[in-house]
């Protein structure tokens, strides 16, 4: 598949703060691209400076095979954006907030099509409600319907989970893999909630003070035998110690509070449920936990803040 | 661009926000006209006062739908300023602080596009405002006062002007006073560029033109010559030089003259360079601008 996305040392200085430094990374046409960091990482400034929002200060960035500085409007003409919160004119319902934007896109959208998008997104029943009466949930799928009037190839969505409850964020989950696999759209979805882009991406990029820390595929990046095995048992220093003394010793990982981390195969789990069994311990949960999380935990800043008992 | 313009124009006319100037408007013309109604000829009378050992005025005859609307503009002129600044401060800032900048900005659309087009937005609006003011000052007055011919005080003398020649000078004040506000409009879109939310640049633009208003004002001979005449606020009130007119040697009006017109030219011409450069200003600013709202 041809690169949708191409950046190349992407910078931005604000003052005495580098937001993004040197970034380079490339999404391939029909991704489903996560693009992951913690607040403040520099996911938003990033997917600003592809927007046009925010001027970049060194680096080059190409779409759809084009340079974003001298080929701005074609470019942006087949792109559709979230940004953050999907702020709409409040004062407007949905079909004219939508029919608005269709046209600012330069696009010459038929009612029906309009009509169509709002279908989509589970918002034909209040079409013709002002947006200032809907609940987050709401607003979040019609900012996706505004990205998607105008039909583009490529949708940025930057946290687009945001302030939404579980069933919104569901719904969010399923239109992304439809637009994806049913529609054949590339969709760039930048969040801090891990487990939502291992559920969608089908590549990642983690970054972390503006500076890439890994690219891959998901699968590449959920490597099973890294899975991270979190324990709760009774005594958690004894237990530490006592495992220690095993064949576990390689696996112990770190601990989080009252909690043992291990880094294991996931197909060890059952035995080392019998080895805990063995020694007695008072096992209160044994689970593995997001393997994305502890992924971007052991490669991130975050886990220098994170004491062990092994220290 | 045309395709923008209906855009920014129909969210102006779908904003409750808009529709405040046209009812504050409404509301002060209406208490003026019903003062006047009431209590007009004394009102005239006081007017006139430093007049009346030299001249005879009828003072039911003064007092026709021309003077009111004069009197009216005269007070309302200093205070639409206020109005504009309500929509035009908030055409960028207020876009910022709903978050539609962000999505407007990420459109196929140049930001000096954009800039250009909620400018000719809010230079509309403010014809609208106008024509309204027109309607209710002086075509409403003219129905509960009827017509006469007008006379216009201006110091310790007087201008008067023909019943059929008054018409085509309201026509040029409300022109005038187009341009003028359109210059107030160009300082609420500048400041509002640099904003995040409308209060600020509203407040701004208000005690810009108070300050400068009170500067234009004032009577100090250091300034007279050099700060004043290139205050914008100064030039604001040219309108009213559509209303002095010429006088023959023997104290006859000439019909269809104006007093200086230079001078109004002048005017003019210093009103449109400040919205060339306040709006020149805000397209560069908003073309280097982050958005990070």
């Amino acid at each position: 598949m041809p690169d949708i996305i191409s950046v190349t040392k992407l910078s931005k200085q604000f003052r005495d703060i580098k937001a993004v430094d040197e970034l380079s990374f490339t999404v391939k046409e029909g991704d489903v691209y996560g693009f992951l960091g913690q607040n403040g990482a520099g996911k938003s400034t990033t997917i600003r400076m592809l927007l046009t929002l925010i001027e970049p200060t060194g680096g080059e960035i190409e779409v759809m095979g084009m340079n974003l500085r001298t080929h701005r409007k074609e470019i942006l003409r087949n792109v559709g954006a979230v940004i953050e919160k999907p702020d709409l004119y409040k004062y407007l319902t949905a079909y004219e907030n939508l029919s608005l934007f269709a046209k600012i896109s330069g696009v010459k959208i038929p009612a029906a099509k309009i009509k169509e998008q709002l279908e989509l997104v589970g918002l034909s029943e209040r079409a013709n409600s002002k947006v200032k009466t809907f609940s987050q949930g709401m607003k979040q799928r019609l900012g996706i319907a505004v990205a998607l009037v105008h039909n583009p190839k490529l949708i940025i969505l930057d946290e687009p989970v945001n302030g939404l409850d579980p069933q919104g964020i569901a719904d969010i989950r399923n239109l992304i893999l439809q637009l994806s696999k049913s529609m054949g759209k590339t969709v760039m979805v930048s969040s801090h909630l891990l487990n939502e882009i291992e559920l969608i991406a089908s590549r990642v990029l983690i970054i972390d003070k503006g500076k890439k820390i890994k690219e891959g595929t998901a699968a590449e990046l959920f490597d099973p035998a890294n899975t991270i095995i979190e324990l709760s048992v009774a005594n958690p220093k004894e237990v530490w110690e006592k495992l220690k003394q095993t064949g576990w010793k390689d696996s112990l990982y770190l601990t989080e509070g009252e909690m043992i981390l291990m880094k294991l195969h996931k197909s060890n789990i059952p035995s080392l449920f019998k080895t805990l069994s063995e020694m007695g311990a008072e096992i209160y949960s044994l689970s593995p936990r997001h393997s994305l999380e502890d992924y971007f935990l052991s490669i991130t800043t975050q886990n220098r803040h994170v004491e062990t008992f092994a220290n | 661009m045309w395709k923008l313009l209906q855009i920014e124009l129909f969210k102006i006319y779908k904003r409750p926000r808009t529709y405040i100037s046209f009812a504050a408007v409404l509301a002060i013309v209406s208490v003026v006209q019903i003062a006047l109604r009431y209590d007009g000829q004394s009102y005239i009378g006081f007017m006139m006062s430093g007049l009346s050992d030299t001249f005879e005025f009828q003072n039911e005859k003064v007092l026709n739908g021309y003077l009111v609307c004069f009197i009216i503009l005269n007070t309302l002129l200093i205070h639409v300023p206020l109005l504009v600044a309500l929509i035009a401060a908030d055409a960028v800032a207020g876009e910022a602080n709903m978050g539609t900048l962000r999505l407007l900005v990420s459109k196929p659309i140049s930001r000096t596009q954009l800039i250009l087009v909620k400018f000719t937005a809010s230079v509309l609006y403010i014809i609208l405002l106008l024509l309204w003011m027109a309607v209710l000052a002086l075509f409403v007055s003219i129905m509960i006062f009827g017509t006469n011919d007008m006379v216009v005080l201006r110091n310790d003398s007087f201008h008067q002007m023909q019943v059929n020649d008054v018409l085509w000078r309201y026509f040029m004040a409300f022109a005038y006073a187009t341009v003028a506000m359109s210059t107030v409009a160009a300082l609420s879109l500048l400041l509002s560029v640099f904003a995040e939310n409308s209060v600020g640049p509203i407040v701004a633009t208000i005690s810009i033109v108070i300050v400068l208003t009170i500067l234009s004002e004032m009577n100090i001979p250091l300034y007279d010559k050099t700060v004043k005449p290139w205050l914008f606020t100064s030039h604001m009130v040219a309108w009213k030089g559509f209303f002095y007119v010429k006088s023959t040697e023997d104290g006859e009006t000439i019909r269809g003259s104006v007093e200086n017109l230079p001078a109004i030219t002048r005017s003019f011409s210093i009103l449109l360079g400040y919205i060339i450069l306040f709006t020149g200003l805000a397209v560069l600013s908003f073309n280097k601008k982050d958005i990070l709202s």
